[in-house]
């Protein structure tokens, strides 16, 4: 099954549809809550990544058998050294976003801790690819 | 082991139901459908709430009860009666004068459920620390359980395996008899019950083998009969016939009656479509930081009862005055309580529920096939309308495609879909009546609201 979820740049009220969205397909699934909940973390880390630091994305998502794949691709600042930001505490976010409970620099490595495999590719100027898949 | 076939207490009677949409729309499970213009549970998905016995606008809803004559058999003939049935009455009548009726109606002994609500509450605290599922959800609740295990599988772990009041005071009652002498075969405990879901809870029980409970009788018709006899006679009793109880144990069904007593944060919340909305939160974790949850199906928990005769918010308050009451004679309830150790050790042995299973309404137990029909779901959905209007004979446009999906209803159900394909007239005529039945669009004054209602 394919998925897919728009995301806007800023828009903070819309982070987390596509996760809990994805929730509700792997329950009707009957999958074990535990690998639920680890992935619907790492998805929605991945969404707000890209609504608090990108100027807006694409969320695919691919449902099978065995694993789900996410994919989270977005237009934005890119990000220059990407072992840095998988660093914990690691953060750029700005003051507003950072008022609103974000840019603690967990999120990354909240991510890695959540899923099976996860790479991220990165174009400073251009944008940010992060795809991750967990086993189900 | 926990039974495959579920003991349902309601049945619909076909020959008044007039297939309105009224049940299937209020159904928490989704649960209803209407077939032939008559409504149709399903039994893997009811939970015995009562909510469609509610909303009934001709009281098609049954719900079935033990013969009170099948106490004859038992030489012991105890009726355990939970503490909202003397709340049923009007101020004027005695506890004492309720008692002494219902021995009169051929019971040997009478018993309140709420006797091991003291034991019980000192082991829903010990619960709480030593086990780590928070939140702690309460178990009293038949209706909420089975709602947990359907709707919300997740959370079955979270529910407090402990027994309920009804079947520890049963066991204890059992037990004291033992010990003077009887034959469990001569003992017989039967619940006055004010819902469905207890007698479902009864006859078939979850995280137990099978109830101590022998029988259920209907809180209603009991009501009626000791009705029948106080008003032949007198309204007082000359005589003590009740057993003491404790002003925790009077109040334990009513809202708040448990959580008052829980540790840390807990909350109580009552009335199906509030709990359903609640857990929604507990599950998609927005709400975490809840300790404990006394979750009832009945809008003021047990007062509020399908089987209770008086006004819930009138038998709350009596029994609040109650316990004030029993508050003021400082005094535990009889059998359990700091003193009867006795008591509580035997009960010990006879508290834990067994594991508590899900029970979830899946699509295919074959992921793979699961998938495809949830696919095939979400491409249907750009179809239907969403309307939700029930014209199909599913609650919503959603279930209809899950009902086309399982091969259980077609496309062509819904009227709009009929109008869009183009069927032709006397195709979708015969669909229609395959739902709603061959009379339902027939000129009736009689309905509800007609220029003639009810003649
Ligand atoms: N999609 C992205 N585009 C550009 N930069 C990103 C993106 N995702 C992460 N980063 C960079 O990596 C840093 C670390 O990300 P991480 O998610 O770990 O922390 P955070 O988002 O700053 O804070 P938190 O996730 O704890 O709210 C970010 O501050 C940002 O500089
Ligand atoms: S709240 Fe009480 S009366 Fe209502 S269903 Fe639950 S146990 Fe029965
Ligand atoms: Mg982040």
């Amino acid at each position: 099954m394919h998925l897919k979820y728009k995301i806007q740049g800023g828009n903070f009220s819309k982070a987390g549809f596509a996760s809990s969205e994805v929730k509700k397909i792997l329950r009707q699934l009957s999958i074990e809550p535990k690998t639920i909940k680890r992935l619907v973390v790492a998805l929605y880390e991945g969404e707000v990544n890209i609504v608090a630091h990108a100027y807006n994305g694409l969320i695919t998502v691919d449902i099978d058998t065995e694993k789900v794949t996410v994919t989270l691709k977005d237009n934005g600042p890119g990000i220059p050294d990407i072992d840095k930001a998988m660093e914990q505490g690691y953060s750029t976010a700005s003051a507003a976003v950072r008022e609103m409970g974000f840019g603690a620099g967990m999120g990354l490595p909240n991510m890695k801790k959540n899923t099976d495999e996860m790479t991220i590719k990165s174009v400073v100027n251009e944008g940010t690819e992060v795809i991750f898949i967990n086993y189900i | 082991m926990e039974q495959n076939v579920f003991h349902h207490a309601f049945s619909v009677d076909k020959s008044v139901c007039i297939g309105c949409t009224h049940c299937m729309k209020v159904c928490p499970t989704q649960a209803i459908r209407v077939r032939n213009g008559k409504a149709e549970v399903m039994p893997e998905r009811c939970i015995d709430c009562g909510e469609c016995y509610r909303v009934c606008p001709v009281h098609a809803f049954r719900i079935g009860e033990d013969d009170l004559s099948d106490i004859i058999q038992f030489p012991v003939k105890v009726a355990l009666l939970p503490a909202v049935f003397t709340g049923q009455f009007p101020d004027d009548i005695s506890t004492d004068r309720i008692y002494q009726a219902i021995h009169q109606l051929g019971f040997s002994h009478v018993h309140e459920v709420e006797q091991s609500v003291d034991f019980l509450k000192e082991k829903t605290l010990q619960y709480q620390i030593s086990d780590d599922e928070s939140p702690h959800i309460s178990s009293f609740c038949p209706a909420i359980v089975r709602l947990i295990q359907i709707r919300f599988p997740s959370l079955t772990d979270n529910i407090i395996r402990l027994r309920v009041p009804h079947d520890l005071t049963a066991e204890l009652i059992k037990n004291d008899f033992i010990k003077e002498g009887y034959k469990d075969s001569e003992i017989g405990i039967f619940y006055i019950t004010p819902c469905a879901a207890k007698i479902a809870a009864v006859k078939s029980p979850v995280g137990e083998d099978k109830s101590v409970i022998n029988g259920v009788i209907n809180m209603d018709s009991l009501y009626n009969k000791v009705m029948a006899l106080i008003k032949k006679e007198d309204k007082t009793s000359s005589a003590q016939h009740r057993t003491h109880l404790g002003a925790d144990a009077i109040t334990w069904s009513l809202t708040n009656g448990e959580s008052k007593h829980a540790h840390g944060r807990a909350l109580a919340i009552d009335g199906i479509k509030n709990v359903s909305e609640f857990l929604e939160k507990i599950e998609n974790e927005e709400i975490t930081d809840v300790d404990f949850l006394e979750l009832r199906a009945c809008d003021e928990s047990c007062a509020g009862g399908i089987l209770c005769t008086s006004n819930r918010f009138l038998t709350a308050e009596r029994l609040q005055k109650r316990a004030r009451k029993s508050e003021l004679a400082n005094r535990d309830s009889d059998l359990t309580g700091e003193n009867n150790p006795e008591a509580n050790r035997f009960l010990e042995q006879k508290m834990t529920l067994e594991h508590i299973e899900p029970r979830p309404i899946r699509l295919d137990i074959e992921i793979g096939t699961a998938l495809k029909k949830i696919e095939r779901i979400r491409e249907l959905m750009c179809f239907l309308p969403g309307f939700d209007c029930g014209a199909c004979g599913a609650p919503d446009c959603r279930a209809l495609a899950e009902d086309i999906v399982q091969k259980k209803a077609n496309v062509s159900d819904c009227v709009f879909m009929q109008h869009n394909n183009l069927l032709d007239r006397e195709h979708a005529q015969r669909i229609i009546y395959k739902i709603w039945g061959e009379e339902a669009l027939n000129k009736d004054c009689s309905k509800k609201g007609a220029k003639n209602e009810g003649n």
